[in-house]
């Protein structure tokens, strides 16, 4: 027989990377941020674009962190927005692939622009403008590779970043409207 | 019709509202709506009721809605007409009432440009609604309008605005009817998983001391469902609470009704709900006046939830045993299921259950002392109980609408409903103003019936301008106010929680409420004592008309049981003799506690 649950509810706070597939029109981010905004729910990072222009649908990527119950909650309001097709938690559901793309601006001469050069090569990022005093670099992969990549750019005269927030998609031949 | 007959936009609005079976709008008139008006006045088959202010056209519409079961409507202009409704909208959300409002809005071609009354319509009402649309093309029109009514009726109902730009109310489109195809993303679950079902069955049939605790999904999902609740509470012979919204979802009178549970619920209610070790939640949502202080909260009990829902469910409260679906669905599987199994339920347990419950019952925790003198101060609850029983006198089918505060709280515990869709109040927003055009709603779908808005003197005066409608339409409609000159349920929590500083509580500068209702074309009456009451009740119930009947009632009357906030059911404070000495903390008052609302 069941055990009554016990009232002290768990506290400890998971991140969770949850895909949504909306209806691609009018207001429908506005309406996935507000309830995020409006409920107290953490966004740590956000991503959208059309995914498929016959079904007119995008894909929406959020990445958040709360117990176990708040996630379940974040998952519940989403699928109860009217043009949300699926919410999928693809950290609950297996593995999962998650990337991020960085352009990462360094400006600087002599030793420091070779280091720079040297690293980004270290790195796999790719140079896609190159000035006689600068770099943009295009560098994809996990978070945390990024945020490394742009620690070691500090010293060497980092000007600016420009990221896009995770995308994930899960492994294995399902897709998550399947 | 051909499908390439062209019609105007306002002509499609009235087109789709017919073919949806709506046969009476609330409104307001304004200049973005002007062509939909134009349309209404050429045509028999949609009434419009003209309300004094947009908030009370949403409200009426809940009324409507609340006592009919079906989808409430409201035609309303842009700007300031739109943002008057975001209260009802609201109101509409938290207590699950499907509501359709049209909002005008300025020609597509200048939207964004700051033009005369001018609001982003859909972006205000966008967490104020279930969902919302904005038209920007008339051949879309009647397709949105369609699913606006299937959104804001299925699933758990609630309100959905259609934002209406006046360009495309002019322009010539092609009317699409009815979809035959399901929604492309928004489909709700109304079957419940017989698996669930089964799990209930066998977590009730082995409780010991079991309730069951039913809420306002009981009363949405239809009068069925009313009456498999009903069924099954007395198939089981199980005890059953209502929440406030779901009062009539089980009969008030019956022996197995322990009335409401929460902050103001009974005495036996709130510690059956503490003390059980099975508890079967039916369309409620464990609300924090229902649960108090949650780590406290039926700290034994095995829950079992079936909501329409998903995300009501382990929002609160974890529970064992998750069922989603309509109650009406939910409660005949239960039914089935419970015949089915062969396990007999611990009856002894039951009974025993029962003794402890009649018990607690015997404290008669709503007991009040009224004077018997004819110069005696009327208590509010001895009012609101003449009014109850002169009313059943009649035998009229009653509706009862109310405003919010002590008087709400009283109603609800001393009217008995016997079915559902008879009691209309503001549940989850709380919103003063409300019992008035509530009533306009529901006198309109029953011109018949016996309409009370029971009230607060504070309350009435936030839609007071709704009296010029029940005089135009001659709604017979009753206002019924327990006038203590005080908002009494903020005075009652500045005496309780704030050492008796009653700052900014008592109603000043009152109205005469007698004169108020003659110079609105209605009948003012006032019982100052005890020996005025039964008369002034009995020739308000007479008259034919609308009537004020200004009840002067004992102004320091508190409303009792009382969960202080932040407190467990078992920490109940009964009455006046529960209280602490003025400026003592009460018991259950925590500083946790205070924070709450």
């Amino acid at each position: 027989m069941l055990k009554a649950l016990s009232p002290a509810q768990d506290t400890s706070t998971r991140q969770a990377v949850i895909a949504v597939l909306v209806e691609n029109e009018a207001g429908v981010l506005a309406r996935v941020i507000g309830l995020f905004s409006g409920r107290g729910y953490n966004i740590d990072s956000l991503t959208v674009a059309p995914v498929d222009d016959e079904k007119q649908l995008s894909r929406i990527t959020i990445v958040t962190s709360g117990t176990a119950m708040v996630i379940e909650q974040i998952k519940a309001q989403l699928d109860r927005l009217v043009p949300v097709h699926k919410v999928a938690d693809l950290t609950m559901e297996g593995p999962h692939i998650a990337r991020e793309l960085a352009l990462i601006k360094v400006a600087g001469t002599g030793e420091k622009r070779v280091e720079a050069l040297r690293i980004a090569d270290a790195f796999r990022a790719r140079v896609v403008d190159a000035t006689t005093e600068s770099f943009v670099f295009e560098m994809t992969g996990a978070t945390d590779k990024l945020d490394a990549f742009v620690a070691l750019m500090r010293p060497l005269g980092l000007v600016e970043v420009s990221r896009t927030g995770i995308v994930a998609i899960a492994r294995g031949p399902k897709g998550i409207d399947g | 019709m051909t499908s390439t007959e062209t019609l105007s936009g306002a002509e499609i609005v009235l087109r789709a509202l017919k073919d949806q079976g709506v046969d009476v709008i609330f409104g307001y008139p304004g200049g973005a709506v002007l062509p939909i008006y134009d349309a209404l006045f050429q045509q028999n088959a949609i009434r419009h009721i003209l309300v004094r202010h947009e908030q009370a056209a949403v409200h009426a519409a809940e009324g409507y809605a609340r006592s009919t079961g079906k989808v409430g409507v409201v035609l309303v202009t842009s700007g300031p007409g739109a943002t008057n409704t975001v209260t009802g909208l609201v109101d509409a959300l938290m207590d699950s009432i499907p509501v359709v409002c049209l909002t005008g809005q300025v020609p597509t071609h200048l939207i964004g440009n700051d033009a005369f009354q001018e609001a982003d319509t859909t972006g205000i009402t966008r967490p104020a609604t279930k969902h919302n649309y904005l038209v920007k093309d008339v051949n879309a029109l009647g397709r949105i309008l369609h699913e606006a009514f299937y959104v804001a009726r299925s699933g758990r109902p609630g309100p959905v605005v259609v934002d209406l730009p006046k360009d495309v109310l002019i322009s010539r489109g092609v009317y699409q009817g009815m979809p035959a195809t399901p929604h492309r993303s928004y489909r709700p679950v109304v079957d419940p998983d017989p698996h669930a079902i089964a799990q209930a069955v066998r977590i009730l049939k082995s409780a010991k001391r079991p309730i069951v605790y039913a809420g306002g999904g009981v009363i949405n999902s239809g009068p069925e469902a009313s009456r498999l609740l009903t069924e099954f509470v007395h198939l089981t012979g199980f005890p059953c609470t209502n929440t406030l919204m779901g009062l009539g979802a089980f009969p008030g009178s019956d022996p197995q009704f322990l009335g409401m549970l929460g902050m103001h619920g009974t005495y036996e209610a709130n510690l059956a709900m503490h003390g059980c070790d099975a508890m079967l939640n039916i369309g409620a949502r464990f609300d924090d006046r229902v649960t108090g202080r949650l780590r406290d909260f039926s700290p034994h009990s095995l829950k079992i939830h079936a909501d329409i829902d998903p995300s009501s469910i382990n929002k609160n409260v974890r529970v064992d045993c998750a069922i989603v679906g309509d109650a009406t669905r939910v409660l005949a599987a239960l039914i089935a299921a419970w015949k089915a199994d062969p396990t007999k339920p611990d009856t002894g347990a039951l009974a025993a259950w029962w003794k402890q419950i009649d018990l607690w019952r015997s404290r008669d925790c709503l007991r009040y002392r009224q004077d018997a003198s004819p110069k005696a101060v009327i208590k509010p609850q001895h009012a609101i109980k003449r009014l109850y029983e002169i009313a059943r006198e009649t035998g009229r089918d009653v509706f009862i609408t109310t405003e919010v505060g002590q008087h709400q709280m009283w109603a609800a515990q001393f009217w008995k409903f016997e079915r559902p869709n008879r009691w209309l109040t503001s549940g989850g927003l709380g919103t003063m103003g409300y019992g008035l055009p509530a009533a306009i709603g529901a006198q309109i779908a029953h011109p018949e019936a016996l309409v009370i808005d029971i009230a607060g003197e504070a309350s009435i005066l936030m839609n007071i301008q709704e009296m010029s409608t029940l005089a135009q339409y001659r709604l017979p409609v009753k206002v019924f106010i327990l006038n203590n000159e005080y908002m009494g349920m903020v005075r009652q929590w500045q005496e309780l929680l704030h050492g008796g500083r009653y700052s900014e509580s008592y109603s000043a500068a009152l109205p005469d409420f007698v004169k108020l209702a003659e110079s609105f074309h209605a009948v003012g009456l006032r019982a100052k004592s005890l020996g005025d009451l039964d008369g002034v009740i009995r020739e308000m119930l007479a008259v034919d008309r609308a009537v004020i009947a200004d009840i002067c009632v004992d102004k320091h009357e508190n409303c009792f049981p009382m969960i202080p906030s932040g407190a467990a059911h078992n920490e109940m404070i009964l009455g006046p003799e529960d209280e602490a000495p003025s400026g003592a903390a009460q018991p259950g008052v925590t500083e946790e506690g205070m924070v709450l609302v």
